[in-house]
C-alpha cells in the first residue's frame, strides 16, 4: 500500500529525515515510536503534503502512485487520512458544512454525484455515535471550543465519514484521559476492515494496547534505527529509548 | 465615594507641587535678537563657523519653510506661535572675555551636576558617555576618547561638521528632509546643535550613549539636530533625556532626530521627555514639536524606539521606521502621560517597504487632570512588501472625568500577504484594584503609581535599567493623586 | 425650476443648501472623512437631471422577482428618486402606518415634516447633504407612529432606469415613534447600463423605547456611483440595528452616523463588503455618545479581490459626562490579491473617564493551518477558500435577524465567492 524509499526531508532548511525506509502492506497497523524531535510528526505530515516541509530526496509511493506529486486534496482522494496532532479550530465553518464538502469532493474525484442531503445527515447522524459525540456536533464550527478529548474524538468521527483506506493517527492519546482514549481507540477498531491499513504515532504503550499494531518501528534522529513487532512497545516501557540509540 | 474625595484633596495637594526641574542658571548667555529671516540663518551659520553647503541647505530650508503654514490635525489645541518673538540662538558657554579656552563656567556644570548629569567622567555613571546641551550649544561630551579608540564617534553635531564633514553631508536630511513637514523645515534651517553618532562597521558600542538637553534662556527655541549612523552589524543604545525651567510663556522645542541602520545594525532609541508641562492652570510649559525617524536601510536591521513622555505643555511628535531593508524589524514602545491642562498626540509610522519585515507597536496612554491624550499612529504595508507583519495595542488609562483618551490609528494595507493587527481599550482606573491595595494599607496615591506603572510596564521594561528607574518615580510624580 | 416640481416644505431649506454647497462645493479629499474617496472625480462626467420629473415608463413589478423566498414583507418600489405608487401592495400595513412618497407627505402633512426633513443631515458641514438638499424633489417616507409595531418588514427596491446617464438625488425620512417596531430593507438595483450616480440622504428618528432594524443592500454595477448618508438620532432607551451590505457596486461611499441622545439607548451596526475589479467601498461611520449609559457595537469586514479599494473608518466619540459608556468596534479584512487595497481608521475619542471602549481591526489573509487542514479532508483548495472566506462574512450576515434574508444572503454571498452573479434567476435586472 505504502512505500516510503530512501526519504530525505527539511524544514526551513533544517534536515529532519534522514533516509527513511518504510514499507506497509494491505491490512496492517505499524506503529512509529520515537522522542519529541525525533521526527514523527514531520514524516506524517510529509505523508498527507504539508507545504511547510520540503523533500529534499527519496520517494513515496501510495498504491503505485507517486504520491510526492499530488496536492493535498488528491492524496486524500486516494485514501490518505490524518488525524492532527493538534487539530486546528475553524471559526465560522459549521461541521455540518465542512464535512459535506470534503465527502463530496471526494465523491467528485470518484465520478459520483453529491451526496443526498438526507442520506448526508443520516451518515452524520450514525457516524458521530461511534466516538459518542453529541447531536450538536453538525453546527458547531470546526473544533472551535472543543476541550481535547472532544477534538481527538472528532477527528475520528471525520475518519468514520471519510472511510479511509490509509490512516495516520499522529499522536492521537495526547492530552485524553482514560475514558476518551478508549473511546477514540475503540471507535478507531470499530473502523477497521481488513484492507485497510494505518501508521499509529505515539510516545507510550498505552494506545497501542488498544491498537495492538503488528509491526512497530523506533524512529530516533530522523532514521528508522529499530524495527520488530509488539515486543518492541514493551522494551521501550520498561527501559526507554536509550537501548536503540547504541544500534543507530 | 468617601474614597472619591480623599482624592479629590490629594489632587489639590498635589497639584501644588513643584516641577523639581523648574529652577534656572545664572549665566552669561549669548542670545541672538529675537526673530527669523534669512540674516539670523546666516547668522547662525556664521557663529558656528559652518561650510557653505551646510548653509546652503539652511538657506534652501526656510526658504520653503515661509511658503507652509503650520499644520492643524492634530487632536490639539495649540496657541499660536509668533515666531518672530523668538530668540532662534543663545549660547551659554560664551565667555564674557571672548576667546579664552573653552573651560566650563561652573555655574554649568552645577546645573548638570542638579539635573542628576555630572558632567565629570570620574563622577559620572558607569557605562554611559553624555553630550550635555543647553540652549542651543552642546556643553560637554564625555568619555569621547574611550569611544574614539572604537572608532565610534559621539560629539555634537557642530563638531561633527567640521571634525566629519563627509559623514555628516552623506546621512544628514537624508531621513527627514526638510520639505518633510513645517517643524522639519524651520529646524533644518535654524537648527542649533545636538548629537552626533557613528559606529563603525561590526562595533558594539560598549556603554550607553546619552544626551541631556536642557533649555534655559527666556525667550529661546531650542532647534536641536541629532543624527545616528549604525553602520553594518553595529550595535549602540541611545538615550536622550530633558527638563526646562519654569517659565510662564510657551517655549518652543522643534527638534529632528534622524537615525541610520545598515545592514544587520541595531539601535535602541530611549526617550525620557520631561520639558516643564506649565502650572496646573495650564499656563506655560514647552511646545515639544518633534520630527524623529529611523531609516532601516539594511537587511535585517533592527531600530526600537522607546519613548517616556511627562512632560511639555504639548508634545506632537511620532518616532517613525521607514523598513526597506528585507527582514528589518522595527519596535515602538510610549508611555504618554498627560495631566493638568497637558496636551499630547503621540504616536508612530511603520511603513514597511521592505519583504518580511515586522513592526510592533506597544502604546499606554495615561490621562488625568483636564488634559487630552491622542495616539496617532500610521502601519502602512507597500505592494512588495511580502509577508510584513505588524501588531499594534495601544490603551488608554482614564484618571478622572474631564480629561480625554483618544486613538487614531490608520492602517493603509497594499499586499495581501500581509497581517496587519490593531488592539485598543480605553478603561478607567479599576476601583476594585484600588480598594484592593488600599485594603491592603497602601495610601491612595501610592497605590495609583503602582497600579500605573504596573500598566505602564510593558513600556518600562524596554528602557536601560537607569532609566527605567527614573521613568517609574517620574510617573508617580506627574500623577500623585491624579484620581479623583 | 426644481421648486415648480417640488412641495414649499421642500423648498424652505432648499435656498440654505445652495449657498451652502456654493461655499463647501464637493468635499475633496483633504477632508478627514471623505480622505479615501474622490467625490468631484465621480460627480465629473455630465449626468442628466431628471428635474421636471418626467415620468419614466417602468413597471417594476415587471422587472422585479428577485423576491427572498419565505421573506414576506410589504414591497415598495423608488424608481430613480420617485416614489412608485401606481400599483401599491395589498399588504395591509398596521393602522396609522405610513410608507409613502416624500413629496406627497410634504404636501399633505408639511407641519409634521418640517419637524424632521432636513434637522440631522445638516447642509452647512458637508457639501453631499447640501447638494442633495439642493436637488432633492422626492423620495420616501415611513411614519410609525406611537406603540405600534409593524412585524412584516417594510422592503424598499430602489431603481435606477434611464436611457442616459442620470444623477439621482433620493431623499429618505423615517420617523418611529415611541415605543414602535418596524424593519426597513433597501435593495439598490440599477437597471441599465448607464452611469448612474444616485445620492441618498437619509434621516431616521427613532423615538423613545423604540425598535428599529434597517438593512442596506447594495447589488448594483460597476457604472454605479452611489453617496448615502444616513442619520439616525436615537431617544432613550430604543435600540436600531443598521446593516450595510455591498455585494456588487461600481463606488459606493456609506456615511452612517448615528447620535445616541437618549440614555440606555443601543446601537448595533454591522457592514459587510465583498468587492473585487475596481470596485470602491468606503464606510464611513461616526457613533456620538451623548449621554450615559448606552451601548454600542460595531462590527465590518471586507473581503477584497481584484483591484478593489476598501475603506473604513469608525469613529466612537464618547462626550464629557457619557459614562457608562460601553462600546466595541471591529474591523477585520481580507486582501486576496497585491493589487487590491485597504484602508482603515477605527477610532475612539473619549472624553470620559467611566467607560468601557475597544476596537479591534485586522488586515489579513485567510489561517493556512485551517486551509491545509480542509485538504488533508480532500476539499480542494480553492472550495476550502471559499468557504474560509464565507466563513469570514459569516459572522455579520448572522447578525440578521430576519431569518429568510439571512438565508437569502448566504446564498447570494456564496455565489459572488463562487465568481457567479450574486443576483437571482428569473429577473430582468440580472441580465
Amino acid at each position: 500500500m505504502l512505500e516510503i524509499r530512501n526519504l530525505y526531508a527539511s524544514i526551513n532548511g533544517k534536515e529532519i529525515l534522514k533516509g527513511i525506509n518504510l514499507t506497509i502492506h494491505d491490512g496492517e497497523v505499524h506503529a512509529l515510536m520515537g522522542q519529541n524531535g525525533a521526527g514523527k510528526s514531520t514524516l506524517s505530515n510529509i505523508i498527507v503534503g504539508h507545504p511547510a516541509y520540503e523533500v529534499t530526496q527519496g520517494s513515496i509511493t501510495f498504491n503505485g502512485k507517486d504520491l510526492l506529486s499530488m496536492s493535498p486534496e488528491e492524496r486524500a482522494h486516494e485514501g490518505i487520512f490524518l488525524s492532527f496532532q493538534q487539530p486546528v479550530e475553524i471559526p465560522g465553518v459549521s461541521m455540518n458544512n465542512f464535512m459535506r464538502a470534503a465527502l463530496n469532493a471526494k465523491r467528485k474525484a470518484q465520478g459520483l454525484e453529491p451526496i443526498p442531503a438526507t442520506e448526508f445527515l443520516k451518515l452524520m447522524r450514525e457516524r458521530r455515535k461511534i466516538v459518542e459525540l453529541d447531536n450538536k456536533l453538525a453546527n458547531r464550527s470546526v473544533n472551535e471550543g472543543f476541550s481535547g478529548g472532544e477534538k481527538k474524538r472528532n477527528e475520528i468521527f471525520q475518519m468514520a465519514m471519510l472511510e479511509p483506506t490509509f490512516a495516520i493517527l499522529d499522536e492521537t492519546d495526547s492530552g485524553l484521559d482514560v475514558d476518551a482514549l478508549r473511546i477514540v481507540a475503540e471507535g478507531f477498531n470499530k473502523l477497521r476492515k481488513p484492507e485497510t491499513s494505518a501508521l499509529v504515532i505515539t510516545h507510550y504503550q498505552r494506545l497501542l494496547d488498544y491498537l495492538k499494531p503488528d509491526i512497530i518501528h523506533v524512529l530516533i534522529g530522523g532514521q528508522i534505527v529499530h524495527t520488530g513487532g509488539p515486543e518492541v512497545a514493551t522494551m521501550i516501557e520498561e527501559s526507554g529509548f536509550d537501548q536503540f540509540i547504541q544500534e543507530a | 465615594m468617601e474614597e472619591k474625595n480623599n482624592g479629590m484633596d490629594i489632587v489639590r495637594e498635589i497639584a501644588d507641587k513643584k516641577y523639581e526641574y523648574g529652577f534656572t542658571t545664572d549665566v552669561h548667555t549669548d542670545i541672538i535678537e529675537k526673530g527669523l529671516n534669512e540674516d539670523v540663518v546666516r547668522l547662525i551659520s556664521e557663529k558656528k563657523g559652518e561650510p557653505d553647503w551646510l548653509l546652503e541647505f539652511r538657506l534652501k530650508a526656510f526658504r520653503y519653510w515661509q511658503t507652509l503654514k503650520g499644520p492643524t490635525w492634530g487632536h490639539l489645541n495649540m496657541p499660536p506661535i509668533d515666531y518672530q518673538d523668538i530668540s532662534y540662538y543663545a549660547d551659554p558657554t560664551a565667555q564674557k572675555t571672548s576667546n579664552s579656552s573653552k573651560e566650563i563656567d561652573p555655574e554649568l556644570m552645577k546645573t548638570f551636576d542638579k539635573l542628576g548629569i555630572p558632567l565629570e567622567e570620574r563622577l559620572a555613571l558607569s557605562g554611559m558617555a553624555v553630550d550635555a546641551v543647553m540652549d542651543s550649544v552642546s556643553v560637554k561630551t564625555t568619555f569621547r576618547e574611550r569611544l574614539k579608540e572604537k572608532g565610534i564617534i559621539f560629539c555634537s553635531i557642530t563638531e561633527a561638521v567640521h571634525e566629519h564633514p563627509d559623514l555628516v553631508r552623506q546621512y544628514l536630511g537624508t531621513v527627514v528632509p526638510y520639505r518633510d513637514n513645517f517643524f522639519a523645515a524651520l529646524n533644518s534651517a535654524v537648527f542649533s546643535d545636538g548629537s552626533f553618532v557613528y559606529i563603525p562597521k561590526g562595533v558594539r558600542c560598549p556603554m550607553e550613549l546619552s544626551t541631556y538637553f536642557r533649555i534655559n534662556a527666556r525667550g529661546t527655541g531650542q532647534f536641536e539636530r541629532t543624527l545616528i549612523v549604525a553602520d553594518d552589524d553595529s550595535y549602540v543604545s541611545y538615550l536622550e533625556g530633558c527638563t526646562a525651567p519654569m517659565r510662564d510663556e510657551n517655549q518652543l522645542h522643534a527638534a529632528i532626530v534622524e537615525i541610520v541602520v545598515l545592514e544587520r545594525a541595531e539601535v535602541k532609541y530611549s526617550t525620557v521627555q520631561n520639558w516643564y508641562p506649565g502650572d496646573k492652570d495650564g499656563k506655560g510649559g514647552v511646545l515639544n514639536l518633534v520630527t524623529k525617524r529611523g531609516h532601516l536601510r539594511g537587511r535585517n536591521s533592527r531600530l526600537s524606539w522607546t519613548q517616556v513622555e511627562t512632560g511639555s505643555a504639548i508634545t506632537w511628535k511620532y518616532p517613525s521606521c521607514v523598513l526597506s531593508g528585507d527582514g528589518s524589524q522595527a519596535e515602538f514602545y510610549s508611555v504618554a502621560l498627560t495631566n493638568n491642562y497637558q496636551q499630547a498626540d503621540t504616536g508612530t509610522k511603520m511603513i514597511h517597504l521592505g519583504k518580511d519585515t515586522k513592526s510592533t507597536i506597544i502604546s499606554k496612554g495615561i490621562s488625568a487632570g483636564r488634559s487630552q491624550n491622542a495616539y496617532r499612529g500610521l502601519v502602512k504595508v507597500g505592494k512588495h512588501a511580502d509577508g510584513a507583519r505588524n501588531y499594534s495595542s495601544c490603551d488608554s488609562l482614564l484618571l478622572g472625568s474631564q480629561c480625554g483618551a483618544h486613538t487614531f490609528p490608520y492602517m493603509d494595507v497594499q499586499n495581501p500577504t500581509a497581517v496587519v493587527e490593531h488592539e485598543a481599550t480605553t478603561s478607567k482606573i479599576s476601583e476594585d484594584q484600588l480598594f484592593y491595595c488600599n485594603q491592603r494599607g497602601i495610601p491612595l496615591e501610592d497605590a495609583v503609581g503602582l497600579i500605573v506603572n504596573g500598566y505602564a510596564k510593558d513600556v518600562l521594561n524596554k528602557l536601560p535599567m537607569e532609566f527605567a528607574v527614573e521613568a517609574q518615580k517620574l510617573l508617580g510624580v506627574s500623577l500623585e493623586g491624579a484620581v479623583g | 425650476m426644481i421648486c415648480e416640481h417640488s412641495a414649499s416644505v421642500l423648498n424652505d431649506i432648499r435656498e440654505q443648501a445652495f449657498v451652502d454647497f456654493q461655499r463647501l462645493g464637493f468635499p475633496t479629499q483633504k477632508l478627514e472623512r471623505y480622505k479615501y474617496t474622490d467625490v468631484a472625480k465621480a460627480f465629473a462626467p455630465d449626468y442628466g437631471l431628471n428635474l421636471r420629473h418626467i415620468d419614466i415608463p417602468v413597471d417594476p413589478y415587471e422587472v422585479f422577482r428577485c423576491d427572498v423566498p419565505n421573506l414576506s414583507t410589504s414591497l415598495y418600489f423608488v424608481v430613480n428618486d420617485r416614489f412608485y405608487d401606481k400599483a401599491l401592495p395589498h399588504a395591509s400595513l398596521p393602522e396609522g402606518v405610513q410608507v409613502m412618497s416624500l413629496a406627497q407627505a410634504a404636501t399633505e402633512n408639511p407641519h409634521f415634516i418640517e419637524k424632521y426633513y432636513g434637522r440631522l443631515a445638516r447642509t452647512s458641514k458637508d457639501g453631499l447633504n447640501a447638494l442633495n438638499t439642493m436637488f432633492c424633489q422626492d423620495g420616501l417616507f415611513i411614519h410609525v407612529p406611537k406603540g405600534v409595531v409593524v412585524d412584516r418588514p417594510i422592503q424598499i427596491i430602489n431603481i435606477l432606469r434611464a436611457d442616459v446617464d442620470l444623477m439621482v438625488n433620493r431623499r429618505v425620512l423615517i420617523v418611529v415613534e415611541e415605543g414602535a417596531e418596524v424593519k426597513v430593507l433597501f435593495c439598490d438595483h440599477a437597471l441599465d447600463d448607464h452611469q448612474f450616480l444616485a445620492t441618498q440622504i437619509s434621516e431616521i428618528y427613532v423615538g423613545e423605547n423604540a425598535h428599529l432594524e434597517l438593512y442596506e443592500l447594495e447589488e448594483t454595477h460597476v457604472k454605479n456611483h452611489r453617496f448615502a448618508n444616513t442619520y439616525v438620532d436615537q431617544q432613550r432607551s430604543s435600540t436600531a440595528t443598521i446593516d450595510s451590505i455591498t455585494l456588487h457596486n461600481g463606488l459606493t461611499r456609506n456615511r452612517t452616523d448615528v447620535t445616541l441622545s437618549g440614555e440606555y439607548a443601543e446601537t448595533r451596526m454591522y457592514g459587510c463588503v465583498v468587492a473585487d475589479k475596481q470596485q470602491h467601498v468606503d464606510n464611513n461611520t461616526l457613533i456620538d455618545h451623548r449621554v450615559p449609559n448606552c451601548q454600542s457595537t460595531e462590527l465590518y469586514k471586507y473581503v477584497l479581490d481584484g483591484e478593489a479599494v476598501g475603506a473604513f473608518a469608525g469613529r466612537v466619540l464618547v462626550r464629557e459626562g457619557a459614562q457608562k459608556t460601553i462600546s466595541q468596534e471591529t474591523n477585520a479584512n481580507l486582501c486576496a490579491t497585491d493589487t487590491a487595497r485597504m484602508y482603515t481608521q477605527p477610532m475612539l475619542e473619549i472624553y470620559a473617564d467611566d467607560v468601557k471602549c475597544s476596537h479591534g481591526s485586522t488586515v489579513g489573509q485567510l489561517n493556512e493551518q485551517a486551509l491545509f487542514y480542509m485538504r488533508q479532508r480532500g476539499i480542494p483548495e480553492s472550495e476550502a477558500r471559499m468557504l474560509l472566506k464565507f466563513a469570514f462574512v459569516g459572522e455579520v450576515l448572522d447578525s440578521i435577524t430576519l431569518e429568510p434574508l439571512r438565508d437569502r444572503l448566504h446564498y447570494l454571498v456564496e455565489k459572488r465567492f463562487r465568481g457567479e452573479l450574486s443576483k437571482c434567476e428569473g429577473c430582468k435586472l440580472c441580465k
